[in-house]
């Protein structure tokens, strides 16, 4: 199973980029005080999921020679830009790496059950519905951020 | 004669259970005015809290000079607070009431006539829509002003301007029972009656200082706790309020939950009704949706995990659990110390959720009550001036906006309904940075409200946005504005709100206001007239001249919704007073509680929200919403515990939160204006436990300096009844300050404002700011020469559990109003709808229509 192991090693490298992509918002937003918390909380739950990945990648073991997968690598969010373009360009960046995660997820639900893997299903399960609703946030953030950024901000 | 500052609740009038409350008319006369000096008595309703008891006002020579409790009125059969009392009327006569329009020119703020202030706002705001549409444009009202005058602002928000950025003050106060009542049923709407008092055989209060915010609803509760077959009180505050003394004295429970950890007391108790199978089974099935997920959410949540994130004894937990569990009836009120708390809606969506679990709503004495803060933000969020879209409408329901477009006769791209609304916090970031270039605020007070006060103040100081205030007096923030407009006050104008339980009241102009002071909604029609906004056949987009006109307009765009005042009319709102809406062709009296039949106004295209993520906010959608197919059934939703945004450190070790007091009503422009009031609660303070004082050689009356990371306060200490490890400080105190004749003349005035130290933080679901979890240090500066002048009346009593201090700082017993008097009608009206008389009483009642 050299490639479900190499995508159990994706899901665990993009989660990690994810976190530190949201400290990163959260830090350059800090003075969007919803962003700050919300992203720092987020933070928290995609390390959660690594926590809760650590055990079945002992497992499996880890695959990192197999770099087939990797060009779908999203890169994190090094720098945040500012104001409030700055904020809406910096969400969506989030939700692109977000989405990432989420169907690095699905595929490995679907090889779980193939494997009948039932740690492997509830940890990828779990892990894709909060990322769901990291992707949920950051769409109504966009969507309310979105008017004023593109209209009247200076 | 009674001395209602010395004694805020008056004689008790106990009644067995089931009984109807009796009347008590509380009546109080300026000093030299006799009753049968009054000219006339001009029916109205007190605006000085949410509860909105049915009152008189006296008028003599032009002038109010005095108030009386309505005995028909359903809310308050007659009584009046200390508030309602003293504070009613004085502020009308104050010798600084604004009476000119004022513009700002070379830095100083000058009087001048109504044409130009009035051109001066048309110039900026036909710029700025010229120049960067109609988003650059915000307004900022108040839980203060009329149902007519919300609804003619928010129709020239919403459809002359086109702008998103509409908010009141309301956010401070009530969002989260707004925004709880959606997630859990659907839409906004008080489920609850007061007569479920009457009824039930235990009432939890929920970070509610009832006998402090709402004194009359409180004397209600105490003539059931003093009668026979009395409920027991459950009382969640850490602080040792009269609610905490009353469910000791009645075999209930004070549950003191660490500042910041409701929503893990709540997972608690919920969890005890699941271990306990004191769950309706087949109720939950049929009428309510996520009862497995629920159940999933508390699992963890043991009395003893309860007890060690909240600080409370774990067999309490279990207590408090049982007397849920196992009452008839119980009786829910919820206020700031859920909203103004760490995961504000999903705490009160967790009340909701015990009441479902055992099918306790919809019957007398199985009721919720979310309270409001102010007396007329209920119509703030009917009417739409909080952003809302009017009549409880669902900005992302495209048939909803079309119903609005099609009574406006506009443009449906018009209005905002793109996005959610743009709520207080966000418009003031906007102002901040400019891309909000006009800020129109009415009648409030942000600069001392809002958290973190020193940043708004900047925000209004600054030169990227135009500031326009209306008011009664010149505040802290209008001080701060570009032009302010006199505003006249309650008694000087006509028209409606509504109250907590959704009881609708007509207040009829008494007096003429002061000088050039005109309305609220006469103001925002000049506006409209000045900026000339048309439909799109051309004619005026707003096509009334009167309140009763704008308030016709408004029943009309109620019809079929939740929020139904179709039935209502001025005529009909005279005489027997007191209306709770729906009122329609289904319930032409009004309606006591909603949700009797069980159906929840959760259909997807009916409901006014498609509901919440309660831990991050993001929106469900309407296809996610219709897959569940609520078609009227509730919500059970629950949300995981987080520790709060700002814990105790080593620098800053103790929680600090904020509160009021029963003396004074949100930023003191009227209560301070009243020398019985202001003179019962002066000057600002801090509370403090017995320990934490000792800990830091503080006793009683020492000036302490109070500091967060934000910033601090100097104010004199009371050793008194909050838990320890917390602080609490009232909210009230600004840096206006009355004269010595009312007890004013303080001078710490500049160094007062509980609100320096708060955080810019809000809950995700209903984006009201959290005013009460900071963290923040406790220190001495100086000996005081007398006690605190915190009041000895309520929660900010002395800790009588330990040896009173020395004699020169033990504190003096509150008191010193002037007498008001108290009596009893000899038959108790008949009050409609009322659940504790029969139905037939209306003819032989000795109390005809019109009778008071
Ligand atoms: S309880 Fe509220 S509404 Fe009633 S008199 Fe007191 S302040 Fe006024």
């Amino acid at each position: 199973m050299p490639h479900l192991t190499t995508y159990i090693g994706l899901a665990d490298h993009s989660e990690k980029t994810l976190a530190d992509s949201f400290r990163a918002a959260a830090e350059g937003h800090a003075h969007v005080a919803d962003v700050f918390h919300i992203c720092q909380m987020f933070a928290e739950w995609s390390e959660d999921n690594r926590e809760a990945l650590a055990p079945i990648i002992q497992r499996y073991g880890e695959a990192d020679d197999v770099d087939e997968p990797e060009r779908l690598h999203a890169a994190g969010l090094a720098e945040t830009r500012k104001g409030e373009v700055g904020l809406l360009r910096d969400l969506q960046d989030l939700h692109v790496l977000a989405t990432l995660v989420q169907t690095t997820w699905t595929v490995i639900a679907q090889g779980a059950q193939g494997l009948r893997d039932r740690d492997l299903l509830e940890v990828a399960q779990h892990a894709g519905d909060q990322t769901s609703r990291q992707l949920t946030w950051l769409n109504t953030r966009m969507k309310q951020a979105a008017p004023q950024a593109l209209i009247v901000a200076p | 004669m009674t001395d209602r500052i010395a004694d805020i609740y008056g004689l008790r009038t106990p009644h067995a259970k089931g009984t109807v409350w009796p009347a008590r008319v509380d009546q109080y006369l300026d000093p030299g005015t006799e009753e049968r000096d009054v000219e006339s008595w001009v029916q109205s309703a007190c605006l000085l809290c949410s509860n909105g008891c049915g009152m008189d006002i006296a008028v003599k020579d032009g002038r109010m000079v005095g108030v009386r409790g309505r005995a028909t009125d359903v809310v308050n059969h007659g009584r009046l607070g200390p508030k309602g009392l003293y504070g009613s009327t004085r502020w009308a006569s104050a010798g600084d009431r604004l009476t000119r329009p004022l513009v700002r020119e070379g830095g100083r703020l000058v009087e001048t006539d109504w044409d130009t202030a009035m051109g001066r706002i048309v110039e900026k705001s036909r710029a700025l829509l010229d120049e960067k549409g109609p988003l650059s444009h915000g307004f900022y009202t108040s839980g203060q002003l009329f149902l007519e005058e919300y609804y003619t602002l928010a129709v020239i928000g919403k459809a002359g301007l086109g702008t998103p950025h509409m908010d009141g003050n309301t956010r401070l106060c009530t969002a989260t029972s707004a925004a709880a009542f959606k997630e859990s049923f659907g839409a906004d709407g008080q489920p609850g009656s007061y007569t479920d008092i009457e009824h039930c055989d235990a009432i939890f209060l929920y970070g509610h200082n009832m006998p402090e915010t709402q004194t009359v609803l409180w004397m209600r509760i105490l003539d059931r706790t003093r009668g026979d077959d009395p409920p027991r009180i459950v009382c969640v505050d850490p602080r040792r309020t009269l609610v905490a003394l009353e469910a000791e004295r009645t075999g209930g429970v004070h549950l003191a939950p660490r500042v910041g950890t409701n929503l893990a007391l709540m997972n608690g108790l919920t969890r005890e009704l699941f271990e306990h199978g004191w769950v309706d089974d087949d109720w939950v099935a049929a009428r309510t949706l996520g009862v497995d997920e629920l159940r999933s959410t508390v699992e963890e949540w043991t009395p003893e995990k309860v007890a060690d994130v909240c600080g409370v004894d774990a067999d309490d937990v279990r207590r408090a659990a049982r007397i849920f569990g196992e009452s008839e009836g119980v009786l829910s009120t919820v206020l700031q110390g859920f909203y103004q708390s760490h995961q504000a809606t999903a705490a009160s969506v967790a009340v909701h959720n015990l009441h479902l679990l055992r099918g306790m709503i919809g019957r007398p004495g199985a009721g919720i009550l979310q309270m409001n803060g102010q007396p007329t933000a209920q119509n703030n969020r009917e009417c739409g001036a909080d952003g809302d879209l009017p009549g409880f409408r669902n900005w992302d329901n495209p048939t909803h906006v079309q119903q609005l477009a099609d009574a406006w006769d506009v443009d449906v791209m018009t209005i905002p309904h793109w996005a959610p609304p743009t709520h207080a916090m966000q418009i003031f970031s906007y102002a901040e940075a400019g891309s909000i270039g006009l800020l129109w605020i009415s009648a409030t007070n942000p600069a001392v409200s809002m958290p973190e006060s020193a940043r708004i103040r900047r925000i209004l100081d600054g030169d990227q946005c135009f500031v326009i205030v209306q008011d009664l007096f010149l505040t802290e923030t209008a001080e701060l504005a570009d032009v302010v407009l006199p505003a006249a006050g309650w008694g000087e104008k006509t028209g409606c709100f509504t109250n907590v339980n959704r009881t609708v009241h007509l207040s009829e102009k008494a007096v003429e206001p002061p000088g050039e002071a005109r309305s609220d909604l006469d103001i925002f029609l000049m506006y409209a007239d000045a900026m000339g906004f048309t439909n799109s056949s051309g004619q005026p987009l707003i096509g009334w001249r009167t309140p009763e006109e704008a308030f016709d307009a408004w029943a009309a765009v109620t019809a079929g919704r939740p929020v139904d005042y179709t039935g209502l009319s001025y005529d009909k709102l005279r005489g027997l007073s007191g209306i709770p809406w729906p009122v329609n062709e289904e319930h032409p009296d009004g309606t006591d509680r909603l949700y009797a039949d069980a159906v929840f106004p959760t259909d997807t295209d009916y409901c006014e929200t498609y509901g919440h993520d309660l831990a991050t906010g993001g929106t469900v959608t309407e296809t996610e919403h219709r897959a569940m197919n609520p078609a009227g059934r509730a919500f059970l939703k629950g949300a995981a515990y987080t520790p709060a945004h700002e814990e105790p450190s080593e620098n800053f070790p103790l929680l600090y939160t904020t509160g009021r007091t029963v003396y004074h009503f949100h930023t003191r422009t009227k209560t301070g204006r009243s020398g019985d009031l202001n003179r019962a609660a002066p000057d600002a303070w801090v509370e403090l436990s017995a320990a934490d004082a000792a800990a830091r050689g503080i006793e009683e009356g020492d000036w302490v300096r109070v500091a967060s990371p934000r910033g601090a306060i100097e104010v004199r200490a009371r050793v008194g009844n909050v838990m320890a490890g917390a602080v609490f400080a009232p909210f009230h105190y600004g840096h206006w300050e009355p004269g010595a004749d009312l007890g004013g003349g303080h001078d710490d005035a500049n160094r007062r404002l509980a609100n320096e130290l708060t955080m810019t933080v809000w809950d995700p679901v209903s984006k009201q700011p959290t005013f009460k979890t900071a963290a923040c240090q406790v220190t001495r500066l100086r000996a005081g020469d007398g006690p605190s002048p915190a009041p000895t009346t309520t929660a900010s009593a002395p800790d009588t559990d330990r040896p009173p201090p020395a004699p020169q700082r033990r504190p003096r017993a509150t008191q010193g109003g002037k007498p008001t008097t108290s009596t009893q009608p000899p038959a108790t009206p008949y009050y409609l709808l009322d659940p504790s008389q029969p139905p037939e009483r209306a003819s032989t009642s000795s109390f005809a229509e019109g009778d008071r």
